[in-house]
C-alpha cells in the first residue's frame, strides 16, 4: 500500500508543463566542435557497401558453391540453408530435405530475409541506422533530423519487438552454417582435409554464433527476465557468461557482417575460378 | 600562461545571448574552477547551480561545447579549444544563465509505483540473496544529475512528449524496482502504454553522458523493452502465461498505485496531436 493510499488520500494530478522558454541558442543544430559526424559518416559508407555487395550476391544466382569438379565442398553463407530446387546439386548443403520447387529466382533470396531481419531489428543495428541513415539523432547533443518522432510506438517500427523471433531463426540458420563447416572438411575425392575455404566457413560460423549469442534478447531469454538468480543457477550462469558478450555486441556485430561477406566474396572466387582454394593439409 | 576564452550563455526566460569571458588557464582546473572564478572576478551575477565539486551531488549539468556534462568533473585540459561555450541544459526550461527548472523530473518520479514488497517472513523480516540484487546495484549509482534527460532526443527535439514519456532516468528506476527480487508490482503495461518505452530508439545518448557510466541502455532500457515483449508481444509468453494461469497487471492497475498522475495525458481523452510541437 502506498502512503498515498494509507492516508486515504486521492492520487494528485501533476501537470508536465511544456511550451516555457529554453536556455541557450535556438539558431544552431548542435554547439559540439569535435568530429560528431565521422562515426554515422563510416556506418553509412559501411552499411551501405554492404547493401549493396549482398544485393549484386544474392541476386547473382551462381558461383555461390564450389562441388566435386574442383574438389571442394563450400557454400557460399548467403546462400545457405540452399533450399530452392536449383539447390539440389549442392551435395549435403542443408539437413532439411525441404525443396522449394516454387521458386525460380536465386536460392539466396528465398533465405536472406532471416539474417537481415535478424540484424535489422538488432539493437546494436538499430542505433547505428538510427543515427546515421535516420538522423534520430545524428549524435548526442546533435539535433533530430524529423520534425516529429514517435518512435517505436507505432507501425512500422513496433514490429522490432519480433527480434526475439529472428534471433530464434538465426540460431537454427547457424546450426546449419555450421554443418556447412563441417562438410567443408570433405574434399569429395581427396577424403578429409583442410583448406583455407575450409578455414573461412569455421570462422565464419563461429563468429555468426558468437554474434547470436551476445544478442540482448538472448541474455534475457537466457536469464535477464529473472528476478530472484538464486532460484535459478543454471540461467543465472547464462546470464553471467552471455553478459561479457553482450558488452561487446557492437564490435561481434561489425566483425561478423564483414566476414560473412568475404566468406561469400572468397567462395565466388573460387567457384569462377579466378583463385585456387589453397589446401593446408 | 595561456589565455582561455569562455563563452557563456546569460539570460532567463525572457531571452539571452553569449557573452564573453577572457581569463588564464591555471593547471588542474575544471571548468567549474573557471566558472566560479568568472562569478568571483568578471560577473558577480552570473547564475550558477552547483554543491559538492566532486561528481555526486548532479548539481552542475550543463552543456560544455555542446555536449551534455557535469561542469565538475570536465577538467579544462580535455577541452582541446581555445574558446570554450557553456550552455544550460536544453531540455528543461531556463531559470537564468546556467541553472534550469528540471521540475519535468519529479513529475515524473511521482509516476512511478514506487518498491512494494510481498508478505514478509514468518519472524517479520524480509530476506534476499546478494545475487538477486548485485544487478540493480549499479542502478543505484545515479546521482540525478539529468544529463541523460538533458540528452534524450526524444524530449530534448520533440518538447510534446515530455506528457508521455519518462526518460531515461526513470527507465533505470523502473529497472531496479522491476528486477527487485521482493517487489510485486507489474509495471511492464505501464512502461508501454503511459511511460513511454516504446519512445526510445536506444541510441544511447544517455549512456555516453552518464557521469557514473551506468549502462542505461544496455542493462536497463533494453531489458525493459525485453519485458515488455514478454508481457505485450511475444505469443508463447502470452501462451505460457494462460496455462501456468499467471495474469500480468493492467497499465491502469499500476498507475493506481503511484504517488501521482501526470496530466494531460492521452488518459484524460487529450489526443498528443492537440498540443503543438
Amino acid at each position: 500500500m502506498t502512503i498515498a493510499q494509507e492516508q486515504g488520500t486521492v492520487p494528485q494530478v501533476v501537470p508536465v508543463e511544456i511550451g516555457k522558454a529554453r536556455g541557450g541558442p535556438t539558431d544552431k543544430s548542435t554547439l559540439r566542435t569535435d568530429r560528431w559526424w565521422v562515426s554515422p559518416a563510416v556506418t553509412v559508407t559501411v552499411l551501405t557497401s554492404f547493401v549493396a555487395y549482398a544485393t549484386f550476391a544474392a541476386f547473382q544466382g551462381k558461383d555461390y558453391y564450389v562441388g566435386a569438379k574442383m574438389h571442394r565442398n563450400l557454400i557460399s553463407p548467403f546462400y545457405s540453408p540452399c533450399i530452392a530446387e536449383s539447390c539440389q546439386r549442392v551435395a549435403g548443403s542443408h539437413p532439411l530435405g525441404i525443396w522449394a520447387s516454387f521458386w525460380n529466382f536465386s536460392p539466396a533470396l528465398l533465405i536472406l530475409i532471416v539474417p537481415l531481419g535478424f540484424r535489422l531489428t538488432c539493437y546494436y543495428y538499430r542505433k547505428a541506422y538510427y543515427r546515421s541513415f535516420w538522423q534520430s539523432p545524428p549524435a548526442c547533443g546533435v539535433a533530430d533530423g524529423h520534425k516529429n518522432y514517435t518512435g517505436e510506438t507505432r507501425f512500422p517500427l513496433i514490429l522490432h519487438n519480433v527480434h526475439r523471433y529472428f534471433l530464434y531463426l538465426a540460431l537454427l540458420f547457424n546450426v546449419v552454417l555450421t554443418m556447412d563447416a563441417i562438410l567443408a572438411f570433405d574434399f569429395p575425392g581427396q577424403g578429409i582435409g583442410f583448406s583455407v575455404g575450409t578455414l573461412v566457413l569455421c570462422v565464419n560460423a563461429a563468429l555468426l554464433w558468437i554474434y547470436s549469442v551476445s544478442c540482448h534478447a538472448c541474455r534475457h531469454i537466457c536469464g535477464g527476465q529473472i528476478n530472484e538468480f538464486s532460484k535459478h543457477r543454471i540461467r543465472y550462469r547464462l546470464w553471467k557468461m552471455i553478459t561479457p558478450l553482450n558488452e561487446r555486441h557492437m564490435q561481434l556485430a561489425w566483425v561478423s557482417l564483414i566476414f560473412v561477406a568475404l566468406s561469400d566474396l572468397y567462395v565466388r572466387l573460387v567457384a569462377s575460378g579466378i583463385i585456387h582454394d589453397y589446401k593446408i593439409f | 600562461m595561456t589565455e582561455v576564452t569562455m563563452n557563456i550563455w546569460r539570460g532567463d526566460s525572457n531571452g539571452g545571448n553569449f557573452e564573453q569571458y577572457k581569463l588564464e588557464r591555471v593547471e588542474g582546473e575544471v571548468v567549474l574552477d573557471v566558472v566560479h572564478r568568472i562569478q568571483a572576478t568578471l560577473a558577480p551575477d552570473l547564475a550558477c547551480r552547483w554543491n559538492c565539486k566532486a561528481g555526486k551531488c548532479g548539481s552542475c549539468s550543463a552543456e560544455i561545447d555542446g555536449k551534455p556534462s557535469l561542469m565538475c568533473m570536465t577538467r579544462m585540459d580535455t577541452l582541446p579549444n581555445d574558446t570554450i561555450t557553456i550552455t544550460p541544459m536544453k531540455t528543461f526550461p531556463i531559470i537564468k544563465d546556467l541553472v534550469t527548472d528540471v521540475s519535468f523530473n519529479y513529475v515524473m518520479a511521482r509516476q512511478i509505483p514506487p518498491f512494494t514488497p510481498g508478505k514478509p517472513q514468518p519472524d517479520g523480516t524480509y530476506r534476499m540473496q546478494q545475487v538477486d540484487i548485485d544487478r540493480a546495484q549499479e542502478f543505484h549509482k545515479c546521482i540525478e544529475c539529468f544529463l541523460c534527460q538533458d540528452v534524450c532526443h526524444v524530449i530534448r527535439d520533440h518538447e510534446v512528449n515530455k506528457l508521455y514519456y519518462a526518460g531515461p532516468r526513470f527507465f533505470v528506476k523502473l529497472a531496479s524496482l522491476e528486477m527487485h527480487p521482493l517487489d510485486t508490482v507489474d509495471r511492464r503495461a505501464l512502461m508501454r502504454e503511459y511511460l513511454g518505452l516504446g519512445f526510445c530508439n536506444i541510441t544511447k545518448c544517455c549512456t555516453e553522458v552518464c557521469p557514473e557510466h551506468i549502462k542505461i541502455t544496455d542493462n536497463a532500457i533494453i531489458p525493459l523493452k525485453e519485458r515488455v515483449v514478454d508481457a505485450s508481444y511475444d505469443p508463447i509468453a502470452w501462451l505460457g502465461r494462460k496455462i501456468r494461469r499467471k495474469s500480468k497487471m493492467t497499465a491502469q492497475e499500476a498507475y493506481e498505485l503511484a504517488p501521482a498522475r501526470v496530466a494531460p495525458t492521452s488518459l484524460d481523452g487529450i489526443p498528443a496531436t492537440a498540443v503543438e510541437d
